[in-house]
């Protein structure tokens, strides 16, 4: 199965080489034998799968014209709700939660034909950097099994490298597509807030929550976002801006396009072969005719107080809703009270408090001033910073991450530590910008690296064809 | 030590979660490093900066009008004129905990 690509099944299929049905059952064999080595699902939905590839099936049969994603395996993470299919979060407090309605990224997909296989691991809630703080279990990064996939989208980065889906959906809060994607050696994407609907995505921190996708290649990536994009009256914050055809335009000439590199991304804590494969990308699209020009975001060093200030304070705000009384876990109890209290004590991680704790110090009488006003000014600055920059280029390149895959167990006990493993990618997120991980070489022991590129709002075509560009000429140089 | 253990105390409160003391103390612990770490914005000067409360009002908006008119562009087609369809009663009382088949039960609420 190894190097299917998304064209490759959907014309296997549109021909009757394979069946959708067959389709699935191979990944469901290839799930069964790699999966409980690297755990990157919780739930698998054959049923679902099952019934959507007869329907495939059937039009193949027919001879009806076939939906783009017509048969293609995907697997969504576990913060996206699916009628009928558990949906957890990673949290033990939606243990037994069965939506009751489809998240409309999802319900996009399986309408342009893909087949859902099942729902991916993650931190719980989506926070976390490691998928360590998963309420199930520990995901291991297919790439090295002693090393953790990144998060909180771990899961979805995974099943993508150890080939049990062909695309997979993730949901970027801070980096937590786009740093899974640098560790475990794919492509993920998150596109501009407002592109992709957050209808149905359980809410972490709604001003900075994105749905993205995952897979081998950037083609592959542009297919997905075609697909999801596109305004929904589900979601008010879903913009009226008009979805260009992404795959069409890739092979677009990159040349006497503008690349910025800002110095504030190239500072102490870069490993130096993470540095070194970052700079020889850059170079190679100077090679390709681009113009590399320096730019500066001055703020960058504050990005990581101010998004974890916003962040927790959004989450303390939206996690209040799990509180036992219409769905999810309730502890037994006396009073209306003490059943709230022991519900979340129980229901809820260690990390999912913190934030909680953190969010509500944040918001409360006498610190509101000085924590979540102040952070909401500095993240005014932070996305000034790229205003002016993306008045002189067209797009910015950087890591994705100052490191590779850290050990499992390596930051666990640090709180710190691994929030400042977002220091590259949480300032996308507070400016709303697209952002893609893309792979660009290995380190001494082979753990990928990965190359970030940033674009303006809006202008994920852009970034998918500098992506794009860079692949090709990497895939050509690689062999 | 910026934040005490009673601070500890009333925000757990305000969050409604009740923490066992090994939480607690962890938690002091963890949130003073955090907020020492989080200290550095006040080295920006800010007076004279708007904040940002989110992004998604940088396309779309009618600046021409006044209010919540601004945001016409996102009134949605579907409860322009009314209602939309809801959730059915039944599916949306599917995962309830503990349900009379009408409502949702909680334990008491008002004491006598």
């Amino acid at each position: 199965m190894s190097a299917l690509t998304i064209d490759d099944l959907r014309s296997a299929v549109a021909e009757g080489s394979k069946t959708a049905t067959a389709l699935a059952g191979d990944f469901y064999t290839r799930i069964r034998q790699e999966d409980p080595e690297i755990g990157a699902f919780l739930t698998l939905c054959e049923e679902r799968a099952l019934a959507q590839a007869g329907r495939i099936d059937a039009m193949v049969a027919e001879g009806k014209p076939l939906p783009p994603l017509a048969g293609v395996p995907v697997a969504i993470k576990d913060v996206m709700v699916t009628k009928g299919v558990r949906t957890t979060a990673g949290s033990k407090i939606l243990d037994n939660f069965i939506p009751p309605y489809d998240c409309t990224a999802v319900a996009r997909l399986e309408a342009a034909g893909a087949v859902i296989l099942g729902k991916l691991n993650c931190d719980e809630f989506a926070m976390g950097s490691s998928t360590e703080n998963s309420a199930y279990h520990a995901v291991h990064n297919p790439r090295d099994k002693s090393r953790v996939p990144g998060g909180s989208s771990g899961g979805s980065a995974a099943a993508v490298a150890a080939e049990m889906a062909i695309a997979t959906l993730g949901s970027d809060t801070g980096g937590s597509i786009r740093q899974p994607a640098s560790f475990c050696g794919v492509v993920g994407l998150k596109p501009t807030y407002g592109r992709v609907s957050r209808y149905g995505l359980i809410a972490f921190a709604s001003s900075l929550d994105h749905i993205g996708p995952f897979a081998k290649t950037v083609k592959e990536v542009a297919l997905v976002l075609r697909t999801i994009a596109g305004r929904d009256p589900m979601d008010s914050t879903s913009a009226d801006v008009p979805v260009p055809d992404y795959v069409a335009e890739l092979d677009k000439p990159v040349k006497g396009l503008r690349v910025g590199v800002a110095k504030e991304y190239f500072g102490d804590g870069l490993d130096p072969e993470v540095r070194a494969a970052v700079e020889a990308a850059i170079q190679k699209l100077a090679e390709l005719g681009c113009e590399v020009v320096p730019v500066s975001l001055p703020h960058t060093e504050y990005a990581i107080p101010t998004y974890y200030i916003v962040a927790t304070a959004e989450a303390s705000s939206n996690l209040a809703r799990f509180d036992g009384v219409r769905y999810g876990f309730r502890a037994k109890s006396t009073t209306l009270s003490e059943m709230y209290r022991l519900s979340r004590d129980s229901g809820f991680g260690m990390e999912v408090k913190r934030r909680i704790m953190l969010g509500t110090y944040a918001l409360s009488a006498g610190y509101y001033d000085a924590y979540y006003l102040k952070a909401q000014k500095v993240r005014a600055l932070l996305t000034r910073d790229f205003d002016e920059a993306f008045k002189k280029v067209d797009v910015i390149a950087a890591p994705t991450c100052p490191t590779p895959a850290f050990r499992l167990g390596e930051k666990v006990n640090d709180p710190l530590a691994m929030y400042l493993a977002d220091i590259y990618t949480v300032t996308a997120n507070l400016a709303g910008i697209p952002g893609i991980s893309i792979p660009c070489g290995e380190n001494h022991e082979k753990l990928p690296i990965g190359l970030q590129v940033f674009a303006r709002h809006f202008d994920e075509a852009t970034l998918l064809r500098v992506a794009h560009a860079y692949e090709r000429s990497s895939l050509v140089a690689g062999r | 030590m910026k934040v005490t253990d009673k601070d500890v105390a009333y925000v757990a409160d305000l969050a409604n979660l009740e923490l066992t003391e090994e939480e607690r103390a962890r938690m002091l612990r963890d949130l003073n490093s955090i907020l020492e770490y989080i200290e550095r914005l006040s080295e920006l000067e800010t007076d004279k900066v708007a904040p940002m409360a989110q992004v998604s009002d940088r396309y779309g908006v009618d600046e021409s009008r006044q209010g919540s008119e601004r945001f016409a562009y996102a009134i949605r087609e579907d409860v322009k004129d009314g209602l939309r369809k809801s959730l059915p009663h039944e599916d949306a009382m599917k995962n309830a905990p503990d349900t009379d088949g009408t409502f949702f039960e909680v334990p008491k609420v008002i004491e006598r």
